[in-house]
């Protein structure tokens, strides 16, 4: 049984027929006596599919036979010890590898039934609608409002400077930042406080409207504080965006995330409803893991 | 087994004895450079100060029709060797634009010839024992004195050290720039954007940038007879131009501006690339607004820098001829040209005191303009630095 549900979780049961995602690529819910979801109204819409993703840095190779479904309008967090290729996987569903000159990738991964590593895909339109966080705050060197104005003017979605005032006002309210920084637009964002910063930069990310927003570790350069108002805010966006959340703290994904995934030195180990995966781990190396036993 | 106290003393006491030494021999060094400098700059100055100064006595100018015929007969005989020649010739053609002159007869101050120049500054003069006590007499009446030297600033080279001027090198100076930086800054810089932004990281570009480095250690002269033997020979460009000497530079001036730009776009973090690039920014775009704007400043230095390098150079502008006798200031690509420290170069090769003296205060004018460029490069990388 167990040796079964490892095998199904690292995704090499390859003869799965693709569309079938209640067996290897769902989330293993449903398991006898787990509960289903945490909330009954949760969205099971698909938004981003992965099949057989694999992944090499030159020889290395990063990501191995990687299956998953994102859905939207959740927060899915991705665990694991340091260097098993959270961000790697991650910057892969908006082609943010493509910078990385070494990189070659293989498999599918899909958005709205087109994959976006073919060649007819354009990374800036992909970009729009996967935006990311990093883990250093990065801000441009230029005034807040600039800050959130500068992508929508460059992808056009507004005209007037009224509407782009708007747009900057609603962003940071989203971002909740607007009420610390609505009367000091134009200094430059730089000058905000680390956890003000990365509410920035979630702020951007959201001006444009994306479907999904990737975050790599958005909190592990802030303190306790910041922390928790970008976890509550990160509960407030998954009602419009869908969220990918990489973090190392076992704490936060329990509280953030709907759906978590555990990495393993490039596998995928196992993908699960939040609370399965924390309360009753179906596979050992995730429950080793999350007690804390090695990572 | 630890040491005591005095056991680890004993062994610092030697340490600290070292790192005295070496602090000391550093000073000295520091010193020996700083006092170097004191008595360069301090030489220059003694010599080069009087330059910017120029005897003028005040003497009666007859405008009359013989004058304009024989220059010399303008003014009286007693003071006619103490008036520079060069002004002399000038009035006829004075008197060709201000006809009214003609028939009058006026008080002026007018230019003295070196020879009275060298005497009121206290130097060994040429004048005889009866010029010299007609100088006396003018300046008793208050009728010689040294005044600022506006022709040193207005006018080309000359024969007479008197009417020998620094402004059309100066101009030579300004045109030959222009070129340089013309062809070198966007030159330089996209080909910097293109290696550090764009290139992919094969052998080629390996061999492209070692090739870059190695030219910024070529010896200038080499760039002189590369210019020689490309610009003017094949290319057919007029010798001694700003045109030939700005493109000449532009060799020695272009890895300079590559390294100093490559090095500032890399000290634009990468988070700032990354965070253009996650809000679907092209390559293109991430460059223009984002990685330029940043190493504007480190570029911009870069580029003064080399600029202030290309200004001082000589050897290459030698070859191309750009040690011409310009005595007009002339603001033209083509024509022919000298630059600042030619001019230098001319004047040094002739040994009257009164050559020396404009020889320093070429130098001087030269060094003016360095230092304010350079000071204008630190200034501008301070106002920009900026804390990530
Ligand atoms: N740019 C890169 N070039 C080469 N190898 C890399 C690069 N980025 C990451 N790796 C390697 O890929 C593996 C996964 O890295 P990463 O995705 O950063 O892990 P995580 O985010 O889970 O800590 C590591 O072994 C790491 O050394
Ligand atoms: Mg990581």
């Amino acid at each position: 049984m167990l040796n079964e549900q490892t095998t199904q979780a690292k995704g090499q049961a390859i003869d799965v027929p693709t569309g079938d995602s209640t067996r290897t690529h769902a989330p293993q819910a449903g398991q006898p006596g787990e509960p289903v979801n945490r909330n009954k109204e949760a969205n099971h819409e698909l938004s981003i599919r992965v099949r057989d993703l694999n992944l090499w840095y030159g020889e290395h190779q990063a990501l191995k036979n990687i299956n998953i479904d994102i859905y939207q309008k959740n927060v899915t967090a991705l665990i694991g010890p340091s260097g098993c290729g959270k961000s790697t996987f991650l910057r892969c569903l908006n082609r943010m590898n493509d910078l990385i000159k070494s990189v070659r990738i293989q498999g599918l991964v899909e958005m709205d039934g087109r994959d976006v590593n073919e060649t007819k895909m354009d990374e800036v339109a992909l970009r729009r609608r996967v935006g990311m966080v990093f883990q250093k705050p990065n801000p441009f060197p230029k005034s807040i409002y600039e800050n959130i104005a500068y992508a929508p003017r460059m992808h056009d979605l507004v005209g007037r400077k009224a509407e782009q005032d708007e747009l900057v006002e609603r962003a940071l309210r989203d971002a909740g930042l607007w009420n610390e920084v609505k009367d000091k637009l134009h200094q430059p964002g730089t000058s905000l406080s680390g956890g003000q910063q990365q509410r920035l930069c979630i702020a951007r990310a959201i001006a444009v409207q994306p479907d999904v927003i990737l975050m790599d570790e958005p909190t592990s350069a802030l303190d306790p504080i910041s922390t928790a108002t970008i976890e509550d805010l990160m509960d407030k966006l998954k009602q419009q965006f869908t969220i990918v959340t990489v973090t190392h703290n076992m704490q936060q994904a329990a509280r953030v995330a709907d759906y978590t995934a555990f990495f393993h030195l490039g596998e995928l180990i196992e993908y699960n409803d939040t609370r399965v995966m924390f309360s009753n781990p179906h596979i050992r190396k995730t429950e080793d893991y999350i007690t804390g036993r090695y990572g | 087994m630890s040491q005591s106290f005095d056991e680890i003393t004993a062994q610092l006491r030697r340490r600290h004895r070292r790192s005295a030494n070496l602090k000391r021999m550093s000073m000295g060094a520091l010193i020996l450079a700083a006092a170097f400098l004191v008595v360069f700059i301090g030489d220059m100055l003694v010599k080069g100060l009087p330059a910017f100064q120029q005897a003028q006595i005040q003497i009666e100018v007859n405008y009359s029709e013989q004058a304009r015929e024989i220059p010399p007969a303008a003014v009286g005989d007693d003071v006619r060797s103490l008036v520079s020649r060069g002004y002399l010739r000038l009035i006829p053609s004075r008197m060709e634009e201000n006809p009214e002159l003609l028939g009058t007869q006026r008080m002026e101050w007018v230019i003295a010839d070196s020879t009275v120049d060298q005497y009121l500054k206290g130097h060994n003069s040429e004048l005889r024992p009866k010029e010299k006590r007609v100088v006396d007499r003018l300046v008793e009446q208050g009728r010689a004195e040294l005044r600022f030297n506006t022709t040193f600033f207005t006018t080309g080279d000359s024969r007479m050290p008197e009417m020998a001027g620094i402004a059309a090198a100066a101009m030579g100076t300004v045109m030959t720039l222009i070129v340089t930086m013309a062809v070198c800054f966007p030159v330089g810089v996209m080909t910097a954007v293109y290696l550090e932004e764009f290139a992919p990281d094969n052998h080629l570009t390996q061999i492209i940038e070692i090739n870059i480095n190695n030219l910024a250690a070529v010896p200038s002269i080499l760039f002189g007879l590369l210019g020689l033997a490309v610009y003017i020979n094949f290319f057919g460009v007029p010798r001694s131009s700003p045109l030939v000497g700005g493109l000449t530079l532009a060799l020695m001036t272009l890895p300079v501006i590559i390294i100093a730009t490559r090095t500032a776009l890399r000290s634009v973090p990468d988070g700032i690339r990354q965070a253009a690039f996650g809000v679907g920014c092209s390559r293109w775009q991430v460059v223009r607004d984002h990685v330029l704007p940043l190493s504007l400043p480190g570029i911009l230095t870069g580029s003064i820098i080399g600029m202030a390098q290309a200004m001082g150079e000589t050897a290459p502008l030698i070859i191309v001829g750009m040690v011409a006798f310009i005595p007009d200031v002339s603001a033209s690509f083509t024509n022919a040209a000298t630059v600042m420290p030619a001019q230098v170069f001319t004047w040094a090769g002739d040994p009257s005191p009164a050559f020396v003296e404009k020889t320093a205060g070429g130098i001087l004018v030269l060094l003016a303009v360095l230092i304010t460029l350079n000071a204008t490069a630190v200034l501008l990388r301070k106002k920009f630095e900026r804390r990530w």
